[in-house]
């Protein structure tokens, strides 16, 4: 339950993101987002502000496309559980270059603070270890996360790891929201100037 | 393909050409979608989609994903187009309506989706459970943003989606063709009673 759970959010999300080097980032709606903005825009963040479920598709679809380079997908406990069934897609095809976080404080966020499935029951590590992964796990303490940045970073995909998080809010901070700018933005940086 | 005799008509001659373009349609419709460099294909298996799937599955080149739900394929084609690969996502008029918020993502990012839908309960389906989304498939798709081609005739799918693909490319929009029971026939449930 969550009142285990004492991790703080940005700070680990900042330790995996600190040497990103040419990774790809795919937020899910939600604190997500706002924690992916907060330690440091990038124009290589594709920032999910809606479509609730699809982050680790999009993620998929990009890996499956950019074989060479790491994607990592990062969403949280009520996005992953929208769009389940994109973890056995995943698992199908594969892709050794897609890593998923989940940032997993067994609330809905957005809505109220709700509790969701992952803080009674439902095991989301383990859904994708059924589902086909080659590895998952789930982190609770600030001393397993540099296990955490290895498999993110480097372990062959597809990986998911869960970050049980405390339910304490950080400071909103909101990155761009324009569709369409999100998207050119990602697209000139990773593929060149010539697609805009 | 059979050719008429020499004692053929040219009524059966017609009826011959007619039968084999019926048949031959998902051929046409692949070699489109090779000509316009659609790489992801992306389905929920459908049986009028069957041939199509089993020609992209032999083609190396290209990256078929099977999907639990349709909109699984909205995403993977966004993060595919992010990466510069273009895509197609096949289903059935049922999964339409799995795809509705989903859709929101391509619409609103200006993604490129090329949409190819079989109808179910548009024309004499058997399956009432199956007619309450083929009849609201193509108005719920123009409510989300998409440009509709309602293909009723075998010879005509293939320019369709031609069409189509050249919208949805240079435009970054959202294309559905869909393929009527007109032209794909009538599932009548024989061999189950």
């Amino acid at each position: 339950m969550n009142k285990h759970n004492e991790l703080a959010r940005r700070s680990a999300i900042a330790r995996i993101l600190a040497n990103r080097g040419d990774m790809l980032v795919v937020t899910g709606l939600g604190s997500p987002t706002y924690d992916c903005a907060a330690v440091g825009d990038h124009s290589l963040n594709f920032y999910l502000w809606g479509a609730m479920g699809s982050a680790v598709t999009v993620g998929l679809g990009l890996a499956l496309a950019q074989p060479k380079r790491r994607v990592l997908v990062i969403t949280g406990d009520g996005e992953m559980l929208m769009g389940l069934g994109g973890l056995a897609t995943a698992a199908v095809k594969r892709p050794d270059n897609l890593a998923i976080l989940v940032i997993d404080n067994e609330h809905y966020g957005e809505t109220g603070m709700q509790p969701t499935h992952t803080g009674t029951a439902v095991d989301l590590a383990g859904v994708a270890l059924a589902c086909g992964f080659r590895q998952t796990g789930t982190i609770r303490e600030a001393g397993e996360l540099g296990d955490a940045v290895r498999v993110l970073h480097a372990a062959k995909g597809p990986v998911l790891v869960v970050l049980k998080v405390s339910t304490a809010r950080d400071p909103l901070v909101l990155p761009p929201w324009d569709g369409a700018f999100l998207k050119s933005r990602f697209r000139q940086a990773l593929l060149g100037a010539h697609v805009a | 393909m059979t050719r008429p005799t020499d004692g053929g008509t040219d009524t059966v001659r017609g009826d011959t050409v007619a039968a084999a373009d019926a048949q031959n349609w998902p051929n046409l419709i692949f070699e489109k979608l090779r000509e316009c460099d659609v790489r992801h294909v992306t389905y929920v298996p459908d049986a009028g989609h069957a041939r199509l799937i089993e020609l992209c599955q032999a083609e190396h080149d290209m990256e078929p994903t099977v999907l639990t739900t349709e909109e699984e394929g909205i995403g993977i084609l966004a993060g595919a187009w992010l990466g510069g690969e273009r895509g197609v996502l096949l289903m059935q008029s049922s999964g339409v309506g799995n795809c509705i918020n989903t859709l929101s993502l391509a619409k609103v990012c200006g993604f490129p989706l090329l949409m190819i839908v079989t109808m179910r309960g548009e024309w004499g389906e058997a399956n009432p459970w199956q007619v309450p989304m083929g009849q609201i498939t193509a108005d719920s798709l123009r409510l989300a943003g998409a440009i509709v081609y309602e293909v009723t005739q075998p010879e005509a799918a293939a320019p369709a989606v031609e069409a189509a693909a050249r919208i949805v490319f240079n435009g970054g929009l959202m294309v559905a063709v869909l393929l009527s029971q007109r032209m794909l026939g009538t599932k009548l449930f024989k061999d189950y009673r």
